[in-house]
């Protein structure tokens, strides 16, 4: 049908079909007929067959479609962009992030601060560290720009909490020492593209 | 001596000076040549090797080759950039990936030329050597591992400051392989193979630096090797806020940045984090770059204090002062003698404004001929009255440069020995002479220098009758001829043979005896150094310090300095005491004594302004203020507020009394009324350097010229020589006054400074009497110190060293063990 057709709109020119469709029914003894014909004929199960595999499969199949929130939650993708995490290292356990500061100059919400010193190890030590998720708009800059990948955004996407604060400390995003089995590489917003490895240029070493 | 000259830069023709690096006259004509280890005002080190360019065709470094007339340079060819490109590379080597952590935090050279020379990959490699992170000091804190021996460090602490503290040592590094130097470009094998050798060390041998702790090192680190300890992964550079101001600690008048942000996360209050500088045109010591915590910080506005401060103001006959405060703050001061007859009392800058003025009459002109950065340029150079080491770094700097990059001599009369100056050069006399002999020190210059047309005949005379001459028997070596004969055994013939032979000979020579060497403390051979010390020296300078001003002969010796000015064709500069001597002589007039109710303003009094936090009202720091200063350079340079200030300021005050000028920078203008200052509004006062090193910092005081009669110099007088337990008034150094002491970083105690053989005389603390009254203090042993005078500092003012010093700087004192 072309444009045209549609456009005009002067009824009896096109070439409509009228359906051929039953009389309704004028008497009461003409329309109990009709319910108790469209009763036996089984319409009623073709609109509910979908519904009732879904049901089969949910209860007999194990194919459960919903979850008992918030006793459960679904997996969210890599790419969604909720609380931070920090990660720590596999191999040491201790927390990955090297106080470079970069998270904190890139943001563009200004939420982020950081203070550091020089420890008894000679290293750079995150003394403090927080985010303020008032301000915070989750726009991943900081995971993306982090060069050790330990600030990374989690799956916690519930924000409501009765203080900002429980969100907002170093320890309260880092990887709990004893679930560091469980954690998970980040593979989302500044990642480490998978064929990283390709795209290197090797340093030679006198070793 | 400088001539102007064209050269031509890849085409294009530029004008530049003759005898001037072609490194330095492409910056100042805005043309990129990379150099790493080059140090405008210090010698060139060559250690970088970068700054390679081709001039006439052949390969010459930019840093080290002087530019002559004509001159083609061509900045990059292929063949240098592959050079280049290779040292980038050498640098790049094992340098550790830290630069996440590092406190360069991207203001990092290797970072910018790697990046410039656009270095992606790395053709070269060699095991590492551990090197250790060393403290070298309470605040040097070097990272062997960062370094990649550019020798910035090594060449500014030579060059420039003077105290030669840090050298280069060996690394203990793997040895480069013969058959690289066939592999990559013959310059970067060369400075490869020197970095592989090198790490900087102490020179003294240990692994503590034995220095100013000055920390221009720091500053001219072009990676994060070396960092204030401090400062150490504190804060990003990135992070801090620049603020331009001027250093408030003595009459040098640097150019400063204040760095500052929050203090932490708890605490957003601002923070100063550390002081850096335009290392290239600028020297900081120890006391600009590391005492800036002096704030006063105040919560809020206390009216009752102020109304006390009023009231204190109304009843006062005078104001204490000192010279830790700005133009404006003085002219305030000066407005409320002019308004309500306040006495104004200074005891540093008093002595020096009747010097200046003494000065100005028979000189003809109310300023000192010369400045600091022309002394800088001479090649000959004379301090008289000044501990150098302690009283001014910029003085001092001077004093070292001339020595270091101009090929120069120096004299230094002082009466308290000092090792630094004598190592700073070996064509240094130094004169230990008694105190009280400055006006034969200044004979004695007038002898050696004057053009003696230009000297009075009674000068003359007395000059020349100080000279006698004397029979010496010298002891010469002659060449003598012997002629032989000798008999040639073969043949037998004899022959007569010539030989010259040497032989040492007395002779009788007349020779010319200088009593006013002798009575100033020189040795006899004087003379014949002298000449040596003399040879190719063409331009000629005078340092002038504080001792002359609080000299019984003051005036004599004002008479004198003006004479040599004139007669000798010299360059004059001389030493304001404190940070704006110079501005509070020009702006304020000041009173001898004080008397009736006292008003301390940063100093003890009836009623105490102050801004050390101690006194009866609050004022802000000099960190925490707008204004302006007057340097010894004769500039006045603008500073500005790094700090909040919450409370009431020294206008507020004026306000209540009727001096009705909104800001404190609304009195900048008003300067104009004072001899030398211009009208100039404080917020058009630029505070920088230009890419050719030229100063652009407030404006430059007018020196106003004002011929006046004929005037006399006095013979001098021997009976104000002192003997006998001397003291000298004189801080160690970093400590200039109660603000530098106030800071965390600048630990010099307040105690009596001798030498270490009179300290170990002394014991651990001693009573010195002045007379009337004495003082405890302990005894810290000065290891450059040399002699039996001690020095008492003067940096706190509530001790009131001044009035035990009276009008002099050299005192005479019992000192008992206690």
């Amino acid at each position: 049908m072309s444009l045209e057709e549609f456009k005009n709109r002067n009824v009896g020119e096109q070439s409509y079909r009228m359906l051929d469709l039953e009389h309704t029914p004028e008497t009461g003894l003409g329309k109990f007929g009709q319910v108790a014909k469209r009763t036996v004929k089984g319409e009623l199960f073709v609109g509910l067959w979908v519904t009732l595999r879904e049901m089969k499969n949910a209860l007999f199949g194990g194919k459960m479609h919903t979850i008992k929130y918030p006793l459960e939650k679904l997996p969210i993708s890599p790419r969604y962009r909720a609380i931070h995490d920090m990660l720590r290292l596999l191999e040491s356990g201790h927390y990955r992030c090297i106080g470079c500061g970069l998270c904190e100059k890139i943001c563009i919400s200004d939420c982020i601060k950081m203070d550091t010193r020089y420890d008894e190890n000679q290293r750079k030590e995150v003394s403090e560290y927080t985010i303020n998720f008032g301000r915070c708009i989750f726009c991943g800059y900081c995971a993306e720009v982090c060069p050790e990948l330990a600030i990374v955004h989690g799956g916690r996407y519930e924000t409501a909490s009765e203080q900002r604060a429980s969100f907002s400390l170093f320890e309260d995003m880092l990887t709990p020492i004893d679930a560091l089995k469980q954690q998970k590489e980040f593979d989302g917003f500044g990642a480490v593209s998978p064929n990283a490895d390709e795209n290197i240029k090797k340093t030679p070493l006198a070793y | 001596m400088s001539n102007e000259i064209t050269i031509k830069i890849d085409g294009i023709e530029y004008k530049t000076q003759e005898g001037e690096y072609i490194l330095n006259a492409a910056r100042a004509n805005d043309i990129f040549i990379p150099a790493i280890c080059y140090l405008t005002r210090c010698s060139p080190t060559l250690a970088c090797r970068i700054c390679l360019v081709e001039a006439d065709g052949k390969r010459v470094y930019a840093c080290n080759a002087k530019a002559k007339d004509g001159m083609e340079v061509t900045t990059t060819t292929e063949e240098i950039l592959e050079e280049r490109r290779a040292i980038m590379e050498v640098y790049d080597v094992n340098h550790p990936l830290q630069c996440g952590v590092c406190d360069q935090s991207g203001e990092c050279e290797l970072q910018n030329y790697t990046l410039e020379l656009g270095v992606d990959s790395q053709s070269y490699m060699i095991p590492d050597t551990k090197r250790e992170t060393i403290e070298w000091s309470s605040i040097l804190h070097y990272d062997a591992g960062l370094c990649i021996v550019c020798e910035r460090c090594t060449t500014v602490c030579k060059d420039m400051m003077g105290d030669s503290a840090i050298k280069t040592g060996p690394r203990g590094g793997e040895k480069l392989g013969k058959e690289q130097k066939s592999l990559m470009p013959k310059d970067a094998y060369a400075m490869w193979n020197k970095l592989q050798k090198s790490v900087i060390v102490p020179s003294n041998g240990t692994d503590q630096t034995n220095c100013s702790d000055c920390g221009e090192c720091i500053a001219v680190c072009p990676v994060g090797a070396l960092v204030s300890k401090d400062f150490v992964y504190t804060t990003n550079a990135w992070e801090l806020k620049r603020v331009p101001a001027t250093c408030a600690h003595c009459s040098s008048g640097c150019q400063i940045y204040y760095e500052t942000k929050h203090t932490s996360i708890e605490d957003k209050t601002e923070k100063i984090y550390r002081v850096t500088n335009e290392w290239n045109y600028v020297s900081l010591c120890g006391a600009g770059r590391f005492g800036y915590d002096f704030e006063n910080r105040v919560e809020g506005k206390d009216k009752e204090a102020f109304d006390r401060a009023v009231e204190a103001l109304k009843k006062a006959d005078t104001i204490k002062f000192n010279s830790v405060i700005t133009n404006e703050e003085a002219l305030m001061l000066q407005t409320l003698k002019d308004e309500f007859g306040k006495k104004l009392v200074n005891s540093d800058a008093y002595a020096f404004q009747q010097f200046l003025r003494a000065y100005s009459k028979p000189a003809g002109q109310i300023l000192y001929g010369s400045d600091f950065k022309e002394i800088m340029k001479t090649d000959f150079v004379i301090s008289v009255g000044a501990s150098l080491r302690n009283d001014n770094p910029n003085a001092r700097y001077a004093f070292n440069n001339i020595q270091k990059m101009n090929k120069g001599s120096g004299l230094y009369f002082h009466p308290i020995a000092d090792s630094l100056i004598s190592d700073m050069g070996k064509n240094i006399v130094t004169f230990a002479h008694k105190v009280g002999q400055e006006e034969a020190v200044l004979y004695l210059i007038l002898d050696l220098f004057a053009d003696k047309s230009k000297l009075a005949e009674d000068t003359i005379d007395y000059i020349n009758s100080f000279h006698s001459t004397k029979t010496v028997i010298v002891k010469e070596k002659v060449m003598k001829s012997i002629t032989e004969t000798v008999t040639d055994k073969a043949t037998g013939e004899s022959k007569e043979i010539t030989k010259k032979v040497p032989e040492m000979v007395e002779k009788e020579v007349e020779v010319d005896v200088n009593e006013l060497v002798t009575l100033v403390g020189g040795d006899s051979k004087f003379a014949d150094t002298f000449t040596k010390i003399m040879k190719k020296k063409e331009t000629f300078s005078l340092i002038i310090g504080e001792d002359l001003y609080y000299h019984p002969k003051a005036k004599n010796l004002a008479n004198l300095v003006a004479l040599i000015e004139t007669s000798c064709n010299m360059k004059v500069a001389m030493i304001p005491p404190k940070t704006n001597s110079l501005g509070v002589a020009l702006i304020c007039e000041l009173d001898e004594s004080e008397d009736g109710y006292v008003v301390g303003y940063n100093e003890i009094g009836d009623f105490e302004i102050s801004a050390l936090g101690s006194g009866d009202f609050d004022i802000p720091a000099m960190n925490q203020q707008e204004g302006t200063l007057t340097n010894m350079n004769k500039r006045v340079t603008p500073t500005n507020s790094a700090l909040e200030y919450k409370g009431y300021e020294l206008n507020d005050l004026m306000k209540s009394l009727g001096c009705n000028q909104d800001l404190t920078i609304d009195w900048t203008p008003l300067l104009a009324s004072k001899r030398g200052f211009i009208s100039a509004n404080f917020d058009d006062l630029p505070n920088g350097y230009t890419n050719s090193g030229e100063e652009n910092r407030g404006y430059a005081l007018e020196n106003l010229m004002k011929r006046d009669s004929d005037f006399e110099v006095n013979k001098f007088d021997d009976s104000i020589v002192l003997d006998g337990e001397i003291a000298y008034r004189c801080n160690p150094q970093r400590q200039f006054n109660d603000f530098t002491d106030k800071t965390h970083q600048i630990f010099e105690s307040f105690s009596l400074y001798a030498s270490p053989s009179k300290a170990k005389a002394l014991g651990d603390k001693v009573e010195v009497n002045f007379g009337k009254e004495s003082m405890v203090l302990g005894v810290v042993a000065d290891d450059r110190m040399g002699g039996d005078i001690v020095s008492i500092p003067d940096f706190k003012s509530d001790k009131d060293v001044y009035s035990l010093f009276g009008r002099d700087r050299y005192k005479i004192v019992t000192i008992k063990k206690v």
